[in-house]
């Protein structure tokens, strides 16, 4: 056990193991020192000086979140220094901040915003140079307002840590400001899309590129069909956008909500989900009994594939062929179902609901022919759903729209890290032992950076790896190139914890994202969800039946290839 | 590599690619490479900053960021001969700012800008220590003081005349 430090934070005595800082001190004290520019997992750099402090041995204010603590240390948190200088450095952030608040995607839930309104701040007290640069819209999924930025740099961090890199400092003193190397525009740089830095974002300085306005227009348009579909972990996060406790499923509000919008059906991704397990699995299975390519990379993950495609080109051919279920879901209706229920694809408008931001980009992908119309994120629903004044935490449950409604628990965990190996996993061991009835392989579960486990079936070894985040999904290419690590099927999604914490997912407040295990407690509402159903395998869902009996024939058919399958390209970048 | 007026001659990839298989190994070995770079080609354009960040295995938005924090380092090609007008506290109360006007006028270029014909370009400095000549310009390594706006333009025409004569 480590060494314990006592100390005293506002005369409080508090016991912290040695080498805490004062702020994970003051955590345990249950006082709240503010922050800025820190944020768990993610950013700890003591640049923002929000939360300076008085503490003994010290001279002048220490930033709390990097100070260590010591024997006998005396803190004080509040006074007139401490909230002097914390108004100073807020006053001196505003002097250099567009400060539109009313139209900010951020207003009421802005950091900068709640500290200023604490502090009693002027937000003229200074008067900084005019703010004039240009915004960054190049990219379809995300958009940069330098003059919103405050510098904290939470997502050079957040970017960092994907091993991306596509943002940094630029310049020096009043001059530096965040951007991509050579001022390129986010779309010429690196950037995968993931929209990370957007959900570490304390202000409205980057944002989901929104397309709320098209989907609008679409509902109102008389000539238009319009169909809304939902990813797996939308149902765990839209509630939180309604002040529901983090890890509420709210699948039945969510429909009933998105049905008060108006559009014509609301169905669920998980089908598409089910469907990219009958694909993949088979494909996995093609792959080792006739020599393919190995190991076999899962390529639901759009920000993954951006990243392969960018940075490590040479492993496209591991990266299974199947498209995301987003773009699954886009083919099916536009061919089976438009032809099913006699409508021209021409009016049918598609609006995909995701918790991320590089499936806004994917439909953008010229391959991918505009299957889906727009796509939108959790956040977007969540502010279409408050636009039309809907009370969504009265609402009753309501159920998806037939005949694309009953998925399988296995689609429903795509939205956590490992849910898809695991998802794939139930059907292959099945298809290789008819009698292998097991499916819970809990070794793929959890928010670990990097699961492996090694499953025997039916005389097959299959070695699996699952990771997430960008920075592991490296380790695996790296440990794969180099001969250290082996393996027959991986599953890689692009953002810590897998779709539960995309960038696309509502932006809760730091007192929350600092102190809840947002990962764990999203994905939890998934796997009890999956428990309660009744179908635990894709290869079971009544729906895959009529989908295969009706149109494709089977998994991997000539048919399915055309409409489910897809292929990638090399872009490197640097 | 492709020959580019950006990533320079075989000769100068060689140099750079052996500079950074030296270095690389060394923890924040970046500074040192890049003041090696620049050295090399005289400034750092885009192609020679990739060639380093691919070298490290870091970003190019990491390289960058570097580059642009310390002033010693040009993303602009600097001219044959590299003026630099000190505008350093006593240079310039000795009217400093007059003598980079001049030499601004003479060349038709501004400070941080090289002329078209790859010749000159200047820039300006905080202080040469050579106060007691001030107010004092340096071309190259050579410093010139007790300078004026017109004596200024003649050590420029110089220059020119040398130069038209090579």
């Amino acid at each position: 056990m480590a060494n314990m430090v006592n100390l005293k934070i506002n005369n409080i005595p508090v016991s912290v193991p040695e080498g805490s800082t004062i702020l994970d001190a003051a955590r345990l004290a249950h006082i709240e020192i503010p922050t800025l520019c820190y944020l768990k997992d993610v950013a700890c750099v003591g640049s923002c000086r929000m939360c300076l402090v008085e503490a003994t041995g010290a001279r002048g204010l220490v930033a709390a979140c990097v100070y260590p603590v010591s024997e006998g240390m005396e803190v004080q948190t509040n006074t007139e220094k401490c909230r002097k200088s914390r108004r100073m450095s807020l006053e001196l952030l505003l002097s250099k901040h567009k400060k539109k608040c009313p139209s900010c995607e951020r207003n009421h839930n802005c950091e900068l915003q709640r500290l200023s309104a604490e502090y009693n701040c002027d937000e003229d007290y200074f008067e900084g140079e005019p703010l004039e640069h240009a915004i960054d819209d190049s990219a379809p999924y995300v958009v940069r307002d330098r003059d919103k930025c405050i510098n904290c740099n939470r997502c050079v961090a957040a970017c960092k840590k994907q091993s991306v890199g596509a943002i940094g400092p630029i310049g020096r003193g009043y001059n530096v400001h965040v951007g991509s190397a050579f001022e390129m525009s986010l779309m010429e740089s690196v950037c995968v899309g993931c929209g990370q830095c957007i959900v570490a974002c304390p202000v409205g300085a980057l944002t989901e590129r929104t397309t709320v306005d098209e989907v609008w227009s679409a509902i109102g348009d008389p000539n238009k069909k319009v169909v809304f579909f939902t990813a797996p972990s939308v149902r765990a996060t839209l509630g939180e956008a309604f002040g529901l406790p983090v890890g509420t499923n709210v699948e039945g509000k969510m429909v009933a909500a998105i049905r008060r919008l108006g559009p014509d059906y609301v169905f669920n991704m998980d089908i598409t989900a089910d469907l990219t397990i009958m694909e993949e699995a088979h494909e996995l299975l093609d792959r080792i009994q006739n020599k393919g390519v190995m190991p076999m990379f899962t390529s639901c993950c759009p920000g993954w594939i951006k990243f392969a495609e960018q940075k490590h080109p040479e492993i496209l051919p591991h990266l299974s062929t199947c498209k995301s279920p987003q773009e699954m879901f886009g083919g099916l209706l536009k061919t089976y179902w438009c032809e099913k229920m006699g409508i021209d694809p021409k009016d049918l408008f598609v609006v995909s609901v995701i918790p991320c931001t590089a499936k806004k980009y994917e439909c953008h992908r010229p391959e991918m022919k505009g299957e889906v119309d727009a796509a939108i994120t959790t956040r977007e629903l969540a502010r279409m759903i408050k636009t039309a004044g809907i009370k969504f935490t009265e609402l009753a449950d309501e159920k998806f729209d037939d005949p694309f409604a009953t998925c399988s628990g296995g689609a429903t965990i795509f939205g956590a890290t490992g849910g898809v190996m695991e998802a794939a996993l139930r059907v292959a061991a099945k298809k290789l032992d008819g009698k292998f009835e097991v499916v819970d392989f809990p070794q793929v579960r959890g928010t670990s950076p990097i699961k492996e486990a090694t499953y025997n079936v039916a005389g097959h070894e299959i070695r699996v790896a699952v990771a997430s985040g960008l920075a592991n999904a490296e380790e695996i290419i790296k440990g794969i190139q180099d001969g250290t690590r082996h393996y027959d099927f991986i599953e890689i999604m692009a953002c810590p914890g897998g779709c539960v914490n995309g960038g696309g997912q509502p932006t809760l407040p730091d007192s929350m994202r600092n102190t809840l295990d947002l990962k764990s407690l999203r994905a939890e509402a998934l796997y009890d969800s999956d428990k309660g159903n009744k179908l635990r395998r894709s290869s079971d869902s009544p729906v895959m039946d009529m989908i295969y009996k009706e149109y494709f024939g089977q998994p991997n058919s000539h048919k399915a290839h055309e409409v489910l399958h897809t292929s990638y390209k090399a872009d490197e970048r640097i | 590599m492709e020959h580019c007026a950006a990533c320079g001659t075989a000769e100068q990839q060689a140099k750079l690619k052996a500079v950074i298989e030296e270095s690389r190994s060394t923890p924040g070995c970046l500074m040192h490479i890049l003041q090696e770079a620049q050295g090399i080609y005289g400034y750092l354009p885009i192609e020679v900053q990739k060639t380093i960040a691919k070298g490290l295995g870091i970003s190019l938005s990491e390289v960058y960021g570097v580059a642009t924090f310390y002033s010693q380092f040009s993303l602009k090609p600097k001219g044959k001969h590299k003026i630099n007008v000190c505008l350093g506290t006593a240079c310039y109360v000795k009217g400093g700012d007059k003598i980079l006007e001049a030499v601004e006028q003479e060349l038709g270029i501004k400070c941080g800008e090289c002329t078209a014909d790859g010749l000159f370009s200047i820039d300006s400095c905080r202080c040469v220590g050579a106060c007691g000549l001030a107010p004092v310009i340096m071309v190259g390594e050579e410093v010139y003081g007790k300078l004026t706006p017109e004596k200024v333009r003649e050590v420029i025409r110089k220059y020119k005349d040398e130069e038209a004569k090579a």
